[in-house]
């Protein structure tokens, strides 16, 4: 089946934004966390949080200072932040009604639903009250939405696309995160296995959904190689960069199916993908952690130029856009 | 004399169609109902079911208020007026061709030549072109009025890109969820057959280039136009694609769609863009929303275009004034059903009649449409009027005028029960190989009391429309 290459552009980055939605409600309830405990000086905590998201500068440029009732506000509400949870519901919502001819109607209607929830609670200020159970809403709606996909849509090139989006989203968060936190993980490090560590790291794993499957998977030791092969390398992981990789290239060779040879962007996953896989931890960090993810973000940010590219997202030809594309700027 | 209801005679006195709806919405709890009726719009809105309101930033998407009285007509009824909409509409499909062609109605001296040479929506482009199968309108949408037991006129042809037929099916839809009873209790014909009526339609006037099974897409501004909704709705009924102009290209001779395995050849375009913005080569060079190079390739043979561009100059509100003579002029019969009479303000006397009998008239521009520009005599203000007869005087031929109508009403489920509202009605009718007219239509209802504008995008609300079997 023939896809129009708008339609693939459109469930790509829905995906994305749904994901990224998710990514930025765990952000803030991972933030959140640490500021209530008081162990670090809190405002550098919300500083990398910021960092994380991507999002700091836009920050800057309009608070200056960091507080952390704005940046939670930024992060979550502000509609002048086009990764904010609330921005991100809107473009998921409005790529989906670009491609709803491409949805089941159960799907649909999960979109629509939590973007008009999501608009509501969203309206107004946000107290400290509010917040955490508005951070579950969300959760909650991304959920439904990817439950509904998973259990309504046929397995075919729609299916496809939304999965890469989804996939390349949730490494470059990943990456993002430990990146963020590189310098926590580094053995030279000197207070490691200190208290402090121990909930700095929970709190990255918190922010990933995985604290407790970091447990049943290591013992629930706190090691820095642990932690690096939980996030990165190990395929059970769902939000790991191998996992995401995983999925990544097992769409694209569906989406191959139809081709006379394999896409160019294949190529790149499969480089990627074999160096997640053929790498040691102990590799990564001897070479530079920092370097790694620095290097992964960039190749992510390829792979996804190289997909819109293969499968063309995007008209050809300057003179044929029609300005009503839908902005879809990569963090 | 109160305008006619077509539900109620008197108190107690049914009309036939209604009398088994009304017998059932006596055993109803009023307050059920108004839960089901807040069931409905909570439904309409997690679908959404939405019109976009130009220049309204937070309402940008709204419902269209629906109400769960059904409108209800008779067979009979319904196959009298089935056929003025056929012989309606065939007059217009030869009119257009021969507005494009000869212009023998012209030669005849029933038309003025000033209507079609100085009119916008007649394209030079077009002259001397026949679209495949000999057909402009493959799409109409005829609004009609009823005023009493027999008595119906058209308001207007809309033979450019009729919306509103998504309601139509969506309203039915609802229907049958909130109440399978009265469907078992009532034969009411199916509306919901339209996507498929259309899509064969569209197949059946494929251009000379198609080779094969047609190929058939949508043609929307896209998501921010006020009926984005209804494109999406009817793409997905017909299980074709749905495109904007950024989608398509002209490549080897053929307007084709780029799909992520490659460009792809599109036969039938229902395009849902006006005339002036569907090809920046040979329109308005400003239009991002259409496709350059398809007026060409339509023609050429390479796309057929629905409707055909240039239809506009059927159902221009100048024009509507000579539909009596235009339809008998091309089927050799009286009109059918009737027009609205009307005064052209370009002819002296009328002018002089119209702004002397202001304050009875309603008095619309000639090439308005959406309720906008018009204004109703009755309901106006005195200062109104004297505002709208200057405008009048400024531009006498941009305006034509009519009498106010006693439009019939349907009830409405208002807060204490049944409410009488004026209603007016708007049936799909579909050319092609042949006409196919789809048994209901989109029933609007003003829903103020006493209000005559029905137009969605002023507080007008739809009902399902209900053509019984027998």
């Amino acid at each position: 089946m023939a896809l129009l290459g708008r339609t693939a552009n459109g469930l790509f980055w829905m995906f994305r934004y749904i994901e990224r939605a998710e990514n930025m409600a765990r952000l803030v309830d991972a933030g959140l966390r640490i500021s209530l405990t008081n162990l670090s000086g809190e405002t550098d905590e919300w500083e990398s949080i910021l960092v994380s998201a991507g999002v700091e500068r836009a920050y800057r440029e309009k608070h200056g200072d960091y507080d952390p009732d704005l940046i939670i506000d930024f992060l979550v509400r502000d509609q002048d932040n086009p990764s904010s949870v609330r921005s991100s519901f809107d473009t998921a919502r409005m790529n989906g009604r670009m491609v709803r001819t491409a949805l089941t109607r159960e799907l649909w209607e999960a979109i629509n639903e939590s973007y008009l929830v999501i608009k509501s609670v969203l309206a107004s200020k946000l107290d400290h009250r509010s917040l955490p159970r508005v951070l579950d809403l969300v959760k909650h709606r991304c959920a439904l939405i990817r439950g509904s996909f998973h259990g309504t849509m046929l397995r075919n090139e729609i299916f496809d696309f939304c999965q890469l989006g989804a996939s390349l989203e949730r490494a470059d968060n990943t990456a993002r995160i430990l990146d963020v936190k590189y310098w926590v993980l580094l053995p030279e490090h000197s207070s490691i296995g200190s208290a402090l560590d121990n909930f700095q790291w929970t709190s990255i794993l918190r922010s990933v959904a995985a604290h407790r499957s970091y447990a049943w998977e290591y013992d629930g030791n706190y090691t820095a190689p642990n932690i690096i092969d939980f996030l990165m390398l190990n395929r059970r992981m769902p939000r790991s960069l191998g996992h995401c990789y995983g999925v990544i290239g097992d769409a694209l060779s569906y989406l191959d199916r139809n081709r006379p040879e394999p896409a160019p962007s294949d190529e790149l996953v499969r480089d990627v993908s074999n160096r997640l896989s053929s790498v040691t931890v102990r590799q990564v960090l001897n070479n530079g952690l920092h370097e790694f993810l620095e290097r992964f973000i960039i190749d992510n940010n390829r792979v996804a130029q190289q997909i819109a590219a293969d499968f063309r997202f995007y008209p050809d030809a300057p003179a044929n856009t029609d300005g009503s594309q839908i902005q879809t700027q990569s963090a | 004399m109160p305008p006619f209801d077509e539900m109620l005679l008197s108190e107690s006195d049914v009309r036939q169609p209604y009398e088994k709806f009304f017998e059932w919405f006596a055993a109803q709890d009023t307050q059920d109902l108004a839960s089901k009726a807040a069931e409905a719009e909570s439904f309409f809105r997690r679908t959404g079911i939405t019109f976009n309101v130009y220049g309204q930033e937070e309402a940008a998407e709204r419902l269209i208020p629906f109400d769960l009285v059904p409108r209800i007509m008779a067979k009979g009824e319904w196959d009298r007026l089935a056929l003025g909409i056929e012989q309606r509409v065939e007059a217009l499909n030869a009119f257009l061709h021969d507005i494009y062609h000869d212009q023998e109605i012209v030669k005849a001296g029933k038309l003025p030549a000033r209507l079609i040479e100085g009119n916008e929506a007649f394209l030079p482009e077009m002259v001397g072109f026949t679209p495949p199968g000999n057909v402009y309108t493959h799409i109409i949408g005829t609004d009609i009025v009823r005023t009493g037991e027999d008595q119906f006129y058209v308001l207007e042809d809309n033979a450019r890109t009729p919306s509103g037929v998504s309601y139509m099916i969506e309203n039915r839809e609802t229907m049958m969820q909130m109440f399978p009873e009265l469907f078992a209790q009532n034969r009411v014909r199916p509306v919901e057959t339209y996507p498929h009526h259309l899509r064969r339609s569209l197949e059946a006037v494929a251009p000379p280039a198609c080779d094969g099974n047609p190929c058939v897409a949508v043609l929307t501004p896209g998501i921010f136009n006020s009926a984005y909704f209804e494109h999406a709705f009817l793409a997905d009924q017909m299980g074709v694609e749905l495109v904007e102009g950024s989608d398509v290209a002209e490549i080897d001779g053929r307007i084709q769609m780029r799909t992520t395995e490659g460009y792809k050849p599109i036969d039938v375009i229902y395009r849902r863009v006006d005339d002036a913005f569907l090809d920046p080569k040979v329109f308005n060079p400003e239009s991002m929303l259409g496709i350059p190079g398809i007026m060409d390739a339509y023609k050429r043979g390479a796309i057929t275009i629905a409707n055909a561009p240039g239809t506009g100059i059927s159902d221009d509100k100048a024009i509507y004034s000579y539909m009596p003579e235009i339809v008998e002029f091309y089927t050799g019969k009286p009109a059918m059903l009737e027009n609205v009479p009307t005064w052209r303000c370009a002819e002296e006397d009328s002018l002089k009649y119209v702004l002397e009998h202001l304050s009875e008239l309603v008095v619309k521009e000639v090439h308005g449409s959406g309720g906008y520009g018009m204004l109703v005599g009755p309901t106006a203000s005195k200062a109104e009027c004297e505002a709208f007869a200057a405008k009048l005087k400024e531009n006498p031929s941009n305006y034509i005028a009519q009498p106010t109508l006693a439009l019939s009403t349907v009830p409405i489920l208002a807060e204490k029960g049944l409410a009488p509202r004026h209603v007016d009605l708007r049936p799909f009718v579909l050319v092609s190989d042949k006409i196919r007219i789809i048994p209901g239509g989109l029933t609007r209802v003003a829903l103020k009391e006493g209000s005559l504008v029905v137009n969605s995008s002023q507080g007008g609300g739809t009902k399902d429309t209900w053509v019984l079997r027998d």
